[in-house]
């Protein structure tokens, strides 16, 4: 265990209105960590996903979040049909909302934040929608869009959700592409996936969320033997 | 037409209260559309319909109990109720569109019977219709209804414009809101507030049969059209007041009543944006 762990679950159990839906889950996040959390539809990965950001409380079990986490909250990147269509909003609008947290009671953004939240459009290359109407944007220029605003909200944390479903190949990939970039650079990322063939791909760590859990790294997880019994559920039905 | 705005120029400059009752009516719009944007994104539309009831039926209760201003019941009852209402949503258990439809019949009835056992008045149903649908006349503010719908509607506007921003925020995407730390429930209650303040404050102008209508048309109109949430809500401000100018004014022409006509012309500016929003798409697309 490290000291700058950013997030720590000790038999954390997760659920909605006492009744569990996983139980016994034991893992860390350290910076820089790729943690890719596999399982099959309804062993519990977004209900964990929604305690992680504090959507709901753990039903038992401790939830440690570093100070820095706690201040400068989680990045989220939210699944894209958890997104209202024809919600009317400017890409530079969804980008800015990300500073949202940091600005306490201040009414408007500052022109710094303007200035990031443009660095951020430009270093996923799309600067040039900016002004651009997001919800008539492809989806994944929307998930770009999205990455942008998770950026302005932290440099720590990145926590995604199923960030490929709905994309064509081309999209799959740069996207798989941009994560790494993102995690190269520091941020630690967290990405719940249906795909185990690219978790495996890219991970550092990986959590298969199951009746018997397991954590670990991703050396440890090929050597388990899990993999195999994880792969049945690859290319399964995205049904949620 | 000419004569008809001279005789629309004579009554302002000639009797104060027509010029109260058109900056109420402004202001009135005003916060009715600010609001009406969150409201219909956050898909709370309905909650602002029952709550107008609910405030039909505190109303009620307050010119049964002889309340000189039954504002006193009508603002703190209606404000408990969105709290509860919006509370509601989030526990499973009673479907929430289910509870505000219990919620807006079971206050029309008691408020209709307590209004007839319990008579202040020797026409009953005119109270109740103007209750319902507004006042037939715009005689009908007192000046202490003209200060507290200013007051209130300037605490409103200044509300919404200054928490444009996070309202978008936790509107947008409440996830990602709640994962970057903000405490979205907060603002869930301010709008809960907010709701209530405007639907007892439009009651005035439209009666609580027609708030709703006052609140969801603008934001809706300005949807077709616009594409960016500052966009929608300056428009939607703007085509609010138009259209309650041109309503006040119409009803002093023909003498019909003022909320319907008001709410008619918000009809009307719906359907010139619906079509220019197919247009617009149309253009786009080819």
């Amino acid at each position: 265990m490290s000291d700058n762990v950013l997030v720590r679950c000790q038999d954390l159990s997760v659920g909605y209105e006492h009744q569990a839906v996983v139980s016994g889950l034991n893992f860390e996040i350290n910076p820089g960590d790729y943690l890719c959390v596999i399982g099959e539809n309804g062993a519990g990965k977004t209900t964990l996903m929604k305690t992680l950001i504090g959507v709901i409380k753990p039903i038992s079990g401790s939830l440690f979040l570093s100070p820095e986490i706690k201040k400068s909250g989680i990045g989220y990147l939210p699944q894209q049909n958890n997104l209202q269509k024809d919600f009317p909003a400017t890409v530079m609008e969804v980008v800015l909302s990300g500073f949202q947290h940091k600005m306490g009671f201040r009414p408007f953004y500052s022109k710094k934040e303007r200035q990031i939240a443009m660095e951020n459009l430009h270093k996923l290359g799309i600067c040039e929608l900016a002004k651009r109407c997001f919800s008539e944007l492809s989806g994944g220029q929307q998930q770009r869009v999205l990455l942008a605003r998770a950026f302005c909200c932290t440099k720590e944390i990145l926590l995604v959700d199923e960030p490929v479903s709905g994309l064509d190949p081309n999209a799959t990939e740069s996207m798989y592409q941009i994560l790494e970039k993102t995690n190269k650079d520091g941020v630690a990322v967290v990405m719940i996936t249906h795909d185990v063939t690219s978790a495996i791909r890219y991970a550092s760590h990986v959590l298969l969320v199951d009746k018997e859990s397991f954590f670990g790294t991703k050396e440890e997880f090929l050597q388990s033997g899990l993999e195999a019994a994880g792969k049945h559920f690859v290319g399964g039905h995205d049904h949620d | 037409m000419i004569e008809a705005i001279q005789r629309i120029v004579d009554y302002i400059v000639n009797y104060p209260f027509v010029r109260y009752t058109i900056v109420v009516a402004v202001l009135i719009a005003l916060c009715a559309a600010l609001l009406g944007v969150t409201l219909v994104l956050k898909r709370f539309s309905m909650i602002g319909d029952g709550l107008s009831h609910v405030a039909f039926g505190a109303m009620a209760v307050g010119a049964v109990v002889g309340l000189t201003n039954n504002l006193y019941i009508v603002l703190p009852v209606t404000v408990i109720s969105a709290i509860l209402l919006l509370k509601s949503q989030e526990s499973k258990r009673i479907k929430g569109d289910a509870l505000v439809a219990m919620l807006s019949v079971s206050a029309l009835a008691i408020g209709y019977i307590l209004m007839n056992k319990f008579k202040t008045t020797n026409n009953v149903a005119n109270d109740a219709c103007v209750s319902l649908f507004g006042s037939t006349a715009i005689l009908t503010l007192s000046m202490t209804d003209v200060w507290i719908s200013i007051g209130l509607s300037a605490f409103v506007i200044l509300f919404m414009i200054l928490f444009h921003n996070k309202l978008f925020a936790v509107t947008f995407d409440e996830s990602f809101a709640r994962a970057s730390g903000t405490k979205t429930s907060i603002y869930d209650i301010a709008v809960a507030i907010i709701i209530a303040v405007v639907v007892v404050v439009a009651m005035k102008l439209v009666g609580s049969l027609l708030v709703s209508a006052l609140v969801i048309f603008p934001a809706l109109s300005a949807m077709r059209v616009f594409r960016s949430f500052k966009g929608v809500t300056i428009a939607s401000a703007i085509i609010s007041v138009i259209c309650a100018l041109f309503g006040l004014f119409s009803s002093m022409i023909w003498e019909t009543p003022v909320g319907p006509t008001i709410i008619i012309f918000d009809i009307a500016a719906f359907l010139i944006f619906f079509i220019i929003g197919l247009i617009l798409s149309r253009t786009k697309k080819a």
